[in-house]
């Protein structure tokens, strides 16, 4: 890319939204060590009343790192991204600046209220869509307000061309907005009768017709949150920390296209064996399998972009993160699929195995490329060098010991459930009570707490480093081309 | 053309948008048009049940328990038929879980009671002794919100003619008429009841939070 003195972009909201990608990441991970550990040492659900138990606190850990550390992390990109590759500055509108300030102070003020209402106990009930319908409101104007910004500097670009990343962030724009929209249809019901608390309402759609549009959103909420917007980081991340081109401008357009079409159809794998109709049912399970396709191919460009400079890996540490998240990328949308064979998931589904997929998914790749993304951003945002190369070091092998010790414990505690779910003995009795499944899984809880401590430790030390680089760490005089320079 | 597109982001988003959205139309609509209607005999849920449906939501009960027998014979062994569509044409939202740190409850009226829940909800140690789920001891203390599971009643009838007040059916009535029901139906669950506060509570005309939720998962049959 050319140089990009001649103009000086504006950071001041991509910043705000860096901030609370690290504040919701924290917050998020607590809860989320917080549960793992209750799993194991039941006294836990006692800390705070009944705002404490495991039930309560589920969904907030969920969804504070879904819509609160994970979104923060796309704004915070975009804000950053978007500029750099349309060659243009926020600064130049004024509209866009003040449709940034508002998007992103509703967007803080929004998640505080979502996380309180949820602990409050005020939910509609479907995962990863809870909120009920005040808060839906307010995320659809954060939306909206997105939308604004996306397609306004849009508008006023030099370069013509949209790079990969801004498709994947349009891509994310519209898909979540889609299925936001339609899986939210909610009645309040004191609007309608004039009784009871002004936060109820009852879905639109009831039992299994409810079941498929839940999860036509929550599995492509994993695709348009967890997957679409950091692919869209990679795409600009890794070549940028590189200095390598892209490995192939047709393999991103097969698999961003593909991926588009293919996501979809697969959320009904998550309702196998259910009342669901059956041919449904197939279609998820084929179009998981056919998933592996779109998915592979950008992590393969990814790793291919790495082709002949592979000494980076031991010379510059984001590389390394970078090269992680695209391997678990790559480890997860083939673990995936393979749980989505009717088969397999017969005895998967219902288990360990299923939080195991998603952690290895977003511990791994999610949060991993979006403290590479940090990382690479703060040094130009705030023009100092990160504050210590040590640090980050320790860091990374905490975290990837901590996901290697997710994962295979809930492999193992899954696969065990299932199996003696199903155990019979000679006389074709059931082998065990369902207690005793239970108990069996004490330790690989406990190593699944474990590994929550070592995340979220690494994580304190990712704030940590981020906070030194901001406060104290030496000046930059001008802005490093590739390599992010540390201490 | 794909370059052509990537100069043109109206166009290239509404193809994007198209791709999306084609699997929804084709997976998605076709299930309304059929998988709503009610087995025979299913009753919607009285108010009550439904102030009890809001404590599980509430409490999230979900995140531990499916309400979804699959059909094989190690489930309907261990928990009963598998699950139909149409008893679920009641449910809004649908309470089917993703998870089974515990078990399945979708028939759970079947084999337990509740002197049974009222154990197990206060100390679930007391009746298994080396289970992980929490105590639910607020639900002893709480007052069911009755009031908005008539309105969630109400709304259901208006908008999604849920069949209250039919002949043979549930009877949903004025507000005043549902709170009376509501009550009666209390104290036939409170009389198998130990709980003196609880006992005590519904007779002077508040419903613990877990009257409600008794009633309600005595009706998961």
């Amino acid at each position: 890319m050319q140089s990009n003195a001649a103009l000086e972009y504006d950071y001041s909201i991509a910043k705000l939204f860096t901030y609370t990608t690290i504040l919701f990441g924290i917050l998020g991970m607590i809860v989320g060590t917080l549960i793992a550990s209750q799993l194991a040492f039941p006294e836990l659900n006692y800390l705070l009343g009944e705002y404490g138990t495991f039930s309560r606190l589920r969904p907030v850990h969920t969804t504070v790192v879904i819509f609160g550390f994970t979104l923060s992390g796309v704004f915070a990109t975009f804000y950053y991204v978007a500029q750099r590759v349309l060659k243009v500055s926020m600064a130049e509108s004024k509209f866009l600046m003040v449709i940034g300030k508002i998007h992103f102070w509703l967007y803080f003020v929004g998640a505080l209220l979502a996380t309180i209402s949820l602990l409050l106990g005020f939910t509609a009930g479907k995962e990863y869509a809870q909120y009920e319908w005040p808060i839906d409101i307010v995320i659809v104007i954060v939306w909206v307000l997105w939308g604004v910004s996306l397609f306004g500097i849009i508008g006023i670009r030099r370069e013509k061309s949209l790079y990969i990343s801004l498709w994947y962030y349009i891509a994310c724009f519209l898909g979540v907005a889609m299925l936001y929209l339609f899986n939210n249809m909610e009645v309040p019901t004191a609007l309608v009768s004039g009784y009871g608390n002004i936060m109820h309402s009852v879905s639109m759609y009831s039992g299994t017709n409810d079941a498929l549009v839940q999860w036509w959103w929550g599995h492509n909420a994993v695709a348009f949150v967890f997957t679409v917007p950091i692919v869209a980081m990679i795409y600009y991340f890794l070549p940028k920390e590189s200095g390598q081109a892209i490995y192939s401008y047709k393999l991103s357009l097969l698999s961003f296209w593909g991926l588009m079409f293919v996501y979809l159809w697969a959320g009904s794998h998550h309702l196998l064996y259910s009342p669901v109709p059956d041919w449904m049912q197939t279609m998820g399970s084929i179009f998981s399998i056919v998933l592996i396709l779109p998915s592979w191919g950008s992590a393969i460009n990814m790793l291919l972009t790495m082709k002949g400079e592979w000494n980076q890996l031991t010379e510059n540490p984001l590389i390394k993160f970078m090269v992680l998240a695209s391997t678990f990328y790559m480890l997860s949308t083939l673990e995936g699929p393979i749980q989505a064979i009717k088969s397999v998931n017969a005895i998967a589904h219902f288990t360990d195995w299923i939080p195991g997929h998603v952690h290895d998914g977003v511990l791994g790749w999610v949060v991993f490329m979006i403290m590479a993304a940090i990382f690479h951003m703060t040094p130009r945002m705030f023009k100092r060098e990160i504050y210590s190369r040590k640090l980050l070091e320790s860091q990374f092998w905490l975290q990837t010991v901590a996901v290697v010790l997710y994962f295979t414990s809930m492999w193992i505690a899954g696969i065990t459930q299932g199996m003696m779910w199903r155990a019979v003995d000679e006389y074709g009795n059931l082998m065990y009570s369902f207690i005793d499944t239970v108990t069996v899984l004490h330790p690989y809880y406990a190593i699944r707490a474990l590994s929550g401590v070592l995340y979220l430790v690494g994580f304190l030390m990712f704030a940590f480093n981020i906070y030194k680089t901001i406060t104290a760490s030496k000046r930059l005089e001008e802005e490093p081309q590739f390599k992010t320079p540390m201490a | 053309m794909f370059h052509w597109l990537e100069k043109n982001p109206f166009f290239f988003s509404v193809g994007v948008f198209i791709v999306i959205a084609f699997a929804g139309l084709i997976e998605i609509l076709p299930n309304f048009a059929e998988a709503s209607r009610p087995v025979q005999g299913l009753k919607p849920y009285t108010v009550l049940e439904l102030a009890g449906k809001e404590v599980y939501k509430k409490d999230n009960c979900m995140s531990c328990h499916s309400q979804m027998i699959r059909p094989f014979k190690s489930e309907t062994d261990r928990y009963g038929q598998y699950s139909l569509s149409g008893e679920y044409a009641y449910d809004r939202p649908f309470l089917w879980g993703s998870k089974r740190t515990g078990p399945d409850l979708h028939r759970v009226g079947n084999y337990r009671t509740t002197d049974w829940h009222e154990t197990h909800m206060f100390e679930p140690t007391a009746v298994v002794p080396s289970s992980i789920m929490p105590a639910y001891k607020h639900h002893f203390t709480n007052i069911a919100d009755i009031e908005t599971a008539y309105a969630e009643a109400f709304t259901v009838k208006a908008v999604f003619n849920t069949p209250y007040d039919v002949e043979g059916g549930v009877k949903l009535g004025t507000w005043e008429e549902a709170q009376k029901m509501a009550l009666a139906e209390a104290k036939l669950i409170t009389a198998d009841m130990k709980n003196k506060n609880v006992k005590d509570a519904v007779e002077s005309g508040k419903i613990p939070e877990i009257v409600a939720l008794i009633a309600y998962l005595n009706r998961l049959k």
